[in-house]
């Protein structure tokens, strides 16, 4: 190969430049010269200067002042001049430069050239960088090339077909024809475009399909010549005759016997030669196979068949190569749903697989465990799969995590079991867990009311162990809040008695209460169980009216406004301290997603349902809201915060009050729109409330709530508390959602339903909650007119 | 599709790269120096298939790659492709690469970047493969450079100045050089 001097050296000195420092000098002065050339007029070492500047691109340096000249040298009449010029174009110009349009006639009029290696090169660059008008302006060009040419130029022309299709979709008609003659072509490299493209066509276009399903004799031809036939020196490697070629009809035939008995009938017998004559000793001959098993398995093969492909996947499996067994697991993932039983057998294998050294054959085993796992292996799967978490790698844990919860969920023997298994992933990988999971178990949890003692026992010990993980430590707080009782106790049948005092509870949860690597969330977390265990311990009220008291002047605003409340709890309200502070009801699981458009009809005001929402909203809606009404001078019963659900304290709420109730409901228009005036009542950080209400009759009235989000960033888990005076009934249906996208993409409306004696008293004072960009923001705003009133 | 192919040292140092896919710049290194961070933690005995970095494309896409001695060769492909087939596509590639440049070795690669370019265009063309048969490819090749070497240039200096002479019709030239008052008469010479 003939060196172009100047290039090498230029990367000799570029190489031999010691420093980053040194190297980008050197690479400056190049370019400072390669400028200065380039605006100088034409002179004979051009390409090299084009070269070099490709060099220099590839190092990662700037080189866009390259691109004009890469037009020049494109329209140049000389082949070292064009080659340049057309390799800089597919470097450096894509179809976001206004250069590019430049080259579309330079390329129109080198696809009409005399010299084939020109033509080459004029398809090569459209190939790669060819934009739609492009595209379309030389469609008929390259459906020429298509039909007559010599078989170099069909063969680009081919590809450069499937470019154009994949960048304007209707152009697949134009080369629909072609592409089915081309098939008939001996040279085994047009036959490899024609066949990329006819794939590309038949994916675009199910009418194309169908025409191109009459063309599986002839595809089914061509393999058995090539399966069969002698050896071919020319197209040999390994000892299989043109594997690439063979691989790609196969996933043609694929395409077209999907779903259709008729095709899929005349390539079996094909399909049965190609997997038992060819050899599997050398990777060419594998991925022949592992082609023919996927297609098998895609087609309405015949059960026989099946089983072989299924057979030789097994036999994959267990090949030393890992290579092998990375894709055999790769298609068994795919077949997983559909031939569940016959992936089944080959269980062991795959948990053997877990434990490779190889972080892809990992992962790749983990995602076919998950997939397998099913009532009957769960325990022993669900070992495996907690031995391989504890010593997984970094990136595969989460999803290991959450696969495992999934599995747990959906096939757990029993709530024991369950509760034990999230717990042991909670302790080796709870810093990788998602949120969901801190309510998820906490609502898990107070389902499984017989097993109160045994959880709380063991989450004492595994707090008392590590408090760094803080998914279980708000999990260990949250549950000692609550079942605080059942620890002092000290017996418990299920596990071994430990004598625990108050004094060890309470040290507990100051520590991670003071503790540097408690999050705010957790610290909140802690605080409340502390305050919980003031009705539910005897001795050390005093310590927790102290602990509480402290946190009175805390930095951290939201456990100051907690530390506040729990002390005016203690002095002011001291009646209500135990009625608040008792044990939470079961909370309803509802699944996320399921937004309750249907509640609108829905009279049980109290099955407003329950939205995934921040952890601590759950144990707190009591004590917030109570301060809410503080304010307002109202009592619990009038309070209804819309994520929450059968807060205990609510039962005596007016569902049982009947009557007037249910009709007033029954008129309710299910759409929110008024013809009342909207009355912006909020407007803060790009967050907008609005207002308009609707009178129903002279003692009621529905207030609809609009709220609209227009910052830059999404705002989710967007919820709505509100709270009346106590002469006012309230009870507000679901909203329409709680994710507001960014610069008002759409908008969240809730309506709230309003009973009332007298309209003097009417207030309403509504809290705001929401997350944006990461962080929880929490504001209320006092409506004290409404309109329409 | 072929997303990109990236050949690089041990080091990371690039020595090629193609993206069938526009990427800035900026980009492209960002790109190159993930995949090389993936690639050089990767043993010897592991398989040859990755999880794509998050950058070039996400979860549809894998990273394919061989280690010869020095260097890495890596092809980012999509689920169109065939994991094994590709495979074979580098070693196909490679062994091109042997026989053009007879016993190909690094330095081959850093001092001549556009013919590995060139040779590179002839296997995969616009991310699809183009050809396989190494014996076409290489017969490509060849018959392309030969068309450039004859063209000139710079270069063909000395190959333009040989032709020259062999094309300079010598029984042309006068048969009396005067040079001053020496007459020398030059004997008739035979054409060459």
């Amino acid at each position: 190969m003939s060196p172009s001097v100047p290039l090498q050296e230029m990367i000799r000195a570029i190489r031999s430049a010691r420093t980053q420092c040194e190297e980008r000098g050197v690479i400056q002065r190049e370019c400072a010269a390669i400028r200065a050339q380039f605006r100088q007029a034409d002179n004979g070492g051009r390409s090299h200067n084009l070269a070099k500047l490709l060099y220099v691109h590839m190092l990662g340096y700037p080189a866009h002042f390259g691109q004009m000249e890469c037009v020049r040298m494109i329209a140049s009449p000389r082949y070292s001049e064009k080659r340049v010029g057309y390799l800089g174009a597919m470097m450096l110009l894509d179809e976001k430069q206004d250069a590019s349009l430049l080259i579309t006639n330079s390329i129109k009029n080198d696809l009409s050239h005399s010299n084939q290696y020109v033509q080459s090169l004029a398809l090569c660059t459209l190939a790669c960088m060819g934009s739609a008008e492009m595209c379309r302006d030389l469609a008929p060009e390259i459906d020429r090339l298509l039909r007559a040419s010599n078989s170099y130029i069909k063969k680009k022309a081919a590809l450069c077909a499937v470019h154009i299709v994949r960048k304007v979709h209707e152009l697949g008609e134009l080369f629909a024809p072609a592409a089915r003659t081309l098939l008939t072509e001996k040279n085994h490299g047009v036959l490899h475009g024609a066949v990329v493209l006819i794939i590309e066509l038949c994916e675009r276009n199910p009418e194309t399909l169908e025409r191109f399903r009459k063309t599986v004799p002839d595809l089914v031809q061509i393999m058995k010549g090539l399966v069969l036939s002698g050896y071919s020196p020319e197209h040999d490697v390994a000892g299989i005759s043109d594997p690439f070629l063979q691989v790609r009809i196969l996933r043609l035939l694929r395409i077209l016997g999907h779903n259709n008995e008729g095709a899929s009938d005349a390539m079996n017998d094909l399909l049965a030669q190609v997997a038992t004559n060819t050899d599997s000793t050398k990777t060419v001959g594998n991925a022949v196979l592992y082609e023919t098993v996927l297609t098998v398995l895609d087609i309405k093969s015949e059960s026989g068949l099946r089983v072989l492909a299924v057979n030789i996947l097994g036999r994959f499996l267990l090949n030393n190569d890992r290579n092998i067994r990375y894709i055999a697991m790769t298609s068994l993932q795919k077949i997983v749903g559909t031939d569940h039983n016959a992936v089944q057998r080959h269980r062991g294998t795959i948990v053997d697989c877990l434990k490779d050294q190889d972080a892809s054959v990992k992962r790749r085993a983990l995602e076919l465990s998950l997939a397998l796992v099913s009532a009957t292996n769960v325990r022993s799967m669900m070992k495996e799969l907690l031995i391989f978490l504890s010593s997984c790698p970094q990136e595969l844990k989460s999803h290991a995590a959450s696969g495992i919860f999934n599995a747990a969920e959906r096939y757990a023997p029993s709530q024991r079991w369950h509760i034990d298994t999230i717990l042991h992933v909670l302790t080796t990988a709870g810093g990788d867990v998602r949120d969901e999971t801190v309510p998820n178990l906490i609502q898990l949890i107070t389902n499984a009311s017989e097993l109160h003692c045994y959880t709380v026992h063991k989450l004492y010990r595994a707090l008392l162990l590590d408090i760094s993980t803080q998914s279980l430590v708000q999990v260990a707080c949250w549950c000692i809040g609550e079942y605080g009782d059942l620890l002092l106790r000290g017996e418990c049948q299920e596990t071994e008695p430990v004598q625990v005092t108050e004094d060890d509870v309470l040290d507990a949860l100051e520590t991670v209460l003071q503790s540097h690597m408690s999050s705010p969330a957790t610290r909140g977390f802690a605080l409340t169980a502390t305050m919980k265990l003031s009705t539910r311990i005897t001795d050390n009220v005093d310590r927790i009216r102290s602990v509480v008291s402290i946190y009175g002047s805390c930095i951290d605003v939201e456990l100051q406004q907690r530390a506040v409340e729990y002390n005016a709890l203690f002095k002011k309200y001291d009646h209500m301290r135990a009625a608040v502070l008792e044990r939470m009801p079961v909370i309803e699981k509802n699944s996320p997603g399921h937004t309750n458009g249907e509640s609108m009809g829905e009279v049980k005001e109290n099955q407003a349902s329950k939205k995934p929402t921040e952890p601590k909203l759950l144990p707190q809606p009591a004590n917030q809201v109570c301060d809410l009404l503080g304010l307002l001078g109202g009592s619990e019963e009038t309070l209804q915060p819309s994520p929450s659900t059968a807060l205990g304290l609510l039962t005596n709420t007016p569902s049982t009050a009947g009557g007037n109730l249910l009709d007033l409901l029954g008129d309710l228009e299910p759409e929110p729109l008024t013809p009342a005036p909207l009355v912006p009542v909020y407007d803060k950080d790009g967050v907008a409330l609005t207002l308009s209400c609707e009178k129903q009759s002279d003692t009621a009235m529905t207030v609809t709530l609009i709220a609209s989000n227009s910052t830059d960033s999404d705002i989710s888990s967007f919820t709505l508390q509100a709270a009346v005076p106590k002469s006012v009934k309230l009870n507000m249906n679901a909203p329409s959602g709680d994710f507001l996208p960014a610069r008002g993409a759409a908008k969240v409306t809730q309506m709230v339903v309003l009973n009332y004696q007298n309209k003097v008293n009417l207030k309403m004072k509504i809290r705001i909650s929401y997350s944006s960009r990461g962080s929880t923001f929490q504001d209320t705003v006092q409506i004290d007119t409404f309109p329409g009133l | 599709m072929i997303k990109s192919i990236l050949i690089f040292n041990n080091h990371g140092k690039p020595r090629l790269i193609r993206f069938y896919q526009y990427f800035a710049e900026d980009m492209q290194q960002q790109i190159i120096r993930e995949t090389f961070h993936l690639v050089s933690k990767r043993d010897d005995n592991v398989c040859n298939f990755l999880e794509g970095g998050s950058l070039i494309g996400g979860s549809d896409h894998k990273l394919i790659y061989r280690h010869y001695a020095t260097l890495y060769f890596v092809f980012c492909v999509d689920s169109s492709e065939s994991e094994l087939g590709i495979l074979d596509l580098i070693q196909v590639f490679v062994e091109t690469l042997d026989k053009c440049f007879e016993n190909v070795c690094e330095l081959d690669l850093i001092f001549h970047m556009d013919k590995v370019h060139y040779i590179l265009q002839e296997v995969v063309m616009g991310g699809m493969v183009l050809e396989t048969n190494m014996n076409d490819i290489v017969a490509q090749v060849e018959l392309q450079t030969r068309m450039e070497k004859s063209e000139g240039g710079l270069s063909a200096a000395p190959a333009r100045a040989v032709s020259a002479v062999k094309n300079m019709n010598l029984p042309e030239m006068p048969r009396n050089i005067n040079i001053g008052d020496i007459n020398i008469k030059v004997p008739s010479l035979s054409p060459f």
